[in-house]
């Protein structure tokens, strides 16, 4: 029976390896999810039939209560509070790490065992806080800005050390429990650390990141309590979450360590001139321009996602397509507060996904483009990143929307972007503003075609 | 006889490197999801939990165990709905 166990959960990570590998094409992707689903059924159905189980109530109630739980939040959520959503999901498996190493606690417990728990404590803790400050900042219940303070460098390094010493401390007296709950305290309070100075545009690479340490939790979990699977699976996660980390870094130009540690908030506040005059346009004039373009590109930012302009956008698109007029769209990787956010929500209104556009393909055609539109998106569009050696995001490769014949930027008003850079794109002889609510613009312009 | 560890390590080495493998050339349409489907493998732990909640002792580990079987329950059960709910929007140009 116990060799039977151990083969379901052979077979279980195999499942969860052809999951992983369908979730990367498009069209098998719904089909690789449901694999992996399957793979975690049989895990949980060997589990369960493990000879040391002796009493199932608290299991099936434990079951029972997440499931529910679970199961209702994923119906209710609002696609556009997608980022947060998962934030939350990921820091109650963080947490569940957490309370897996605590418990594997036990008075044979051997040196090997005894760091692995303190790993799975300390990831699954820090994953916990840190998941809820990101669920925060995204759903904005606190301020989304970076939260800096001085000597903040400081106490990070005392929290570091703190937590280094009572590790230590527990790997060698794991008995007095004192040192136990100092890791836990600590790597609780360092979760919230690490992710306060880190601001709302750098969003994705958090995300990412903190996927990434559930996964790893949940790794060191595996080794606490001596279970395969809980390494296979854990360490996919974990080098998943670190691949979309590096491609979120690369695509803002920046290290990792950068975004972690410095926050655009450090930044210096010079402000470089600006040429040129800003000219507003009114809808009726935006109308007419597109009435006449032939070629329309719209590049979204989180912008449409704060304005829920998702749908309005895909009825604009339709009436350009029924003018005869080519609509595609272009994203930045770094668009939104998650990665692939904006695919997401076009998705969500119906937009094919081979009218999204990546940066490098939307780039080359951009010369062709009559018109483009720019929702919400601002340092993602910036040329700054390409002409102003000086600015905080030069070399940030960027979708290169000046160089369309004209380019509308669709903005509540004229305050600067999240990182506060001035954007040269605003002042460009092409460039029109269109004022206002993006949604309401855009259902404006939407009007006019009727 | 090698150690049980060293296996265990090993395992976990060609995991990530596989994991590396898998990932790499994913396109960026499907980030959001191919995160919070493996946002929803993570929670993995389960497995681990359900020995520990079943264990009939009356102990600290027990409770700690049914908590963790909730918790990770709801990663799992939610993020894989989740995931499944936002595939399922993903259409291709008909025609």
């Amino acid at each position: 029976m116990e060799n039977l166990v151990q083969y379901g959960y052979v077979v279980a990570a195999a499942l969860f390896i052809l999951g992983l590998k369908q979730l990367g094409s498009p069209a098998t992707a719904r089909h690789g999810n449901r694999l992996s689903a399957g793979a975690m059924l049989l895990a949980i159905i060997a589990a369960l039939l493990d000879q040391g189980i002796v009493e199932y109530q608290w299991i099936l109630i434990g079951f029972a209560v997440g499931a529910i739980i679970g199961a209702a939040a994923a119906r209710l959520v609002e696609m556009t509070s997608m980022p947060e959503m998962v934030a939350l999901f990921n820091g109650f498996g963080g947490l569940a790490s957490l309370l897996v190493g605590w418990a594997a606690l036990n008075p044979g417990a051997g040196t090997f065992t005894l760091v692995t728990i303190v790993l799975s404590i300390l990831i699954g803790g820090l994953t916990f806080t840190g998941s809820l400050i990101a669920y925060g900042k995204l759903s904005e219940t606190i301020g989304s800005g970076a939260v800096m303070f001085r000597g903040q460098q400081v106490v990070n390094s005392l929290i570091v050390l703190g937590i280094l010493v009572s590790a230590v401390m527990f790997t060698r007296e794991p008995g007095n429990a004192q040192w136990l709950y100092l890791v836990i305290g600590l790597a609780l309070l360092f979760g919230i650390m690490v992710v306060i100075p880190i601001g709302g545009a750098d969003m994705p690479v958090v995300i990412s990141l903190l996927n990434s340490y559930s996964g790893l939790a949940a790794c060191a979990a595996g080794f606490a309590v001596n279970n395969n699977i809980l390494i296979v699976a854990g360490a996919l996660v974990g080098a998943s979450g670190i691949i979309l980390t590096r491609i979120m870094c690369k695509a803002m130009n920046r290290s990792l360590g950068n975004v972690l540690f410095s926050g655009f908030g450090s930044v210096s506040s010079e402000t470089t001139e600006v040429e040129g005059e800003i000219k507003p346009i009114s809808v009726q004039d935006a109308y007419y321009v597109l009435e006449a373009a032939s070629n329309v590109a719209i590049v979204p930012g989180y912008g449409m996602a704060v304005a829920q302009a998702q749908h309005v956008v895909k009825e604009l698109q339709e009436l350009l397509e029924n003018n005869g007029c080519d609509v595609n769209y272009g994203i930045h990787p770094v668009a939104g507060r998650m990665p692939g956010h904006m695919n997401v929500l076009l998705a969500e209104a119906d937009v094919p996904y081979d009218q999204l556009l990546e940066m490098d393909d939307i780039n080359p055609r951009m010369e062709t483009v009559d018109v483009c539109i720019v929702i919400g998106a601002n340092d993602v569009v910036n040329p700054a990143a390409r002409e102003v050696e000086s600015s905080p995001i030069y070399g940030m490769p960027i979708i290169n929307v000046d160089q369309a014949r004209t380019v509308f930027v669709l903005k509540r008003s004229m305050a600067s972007g999240f990182a506060g850079i001035e954007n040269p794109l605003f002042y460009k002889d092409n460039t029109r503003m269109l004022f206002g609510d993006a949604k309401e613009s855009i259902g404006g312009l939407v009007r006019e075609f009727d | 006889m090698i150690p049980n560890e060293v296996f265990l390590t090993l395992i976990l080495m060609l995991t990530i490197f596989l994991g590396f493998e898998l990932i790499h050339k994913v396109p960026s349409t499907l980030h959001t999801p191919l995160m919070s489907g493996a946002n929803a493998i993570s929670g993995i732990t389960v497995v681990g939990a359900i020995s520990l909640a079943g264990s009939g002792q009356q102990d600290l580990a027990n409770w700690l165990g049914a908590g963790a079987v909730a918790l990770a329950s709801i990663n799992v059960v939610g993020g894989y709905l989740v995931t499944d709910r936002m595939l399922a929007m993903f259409k291709k140009k008909e025609g």
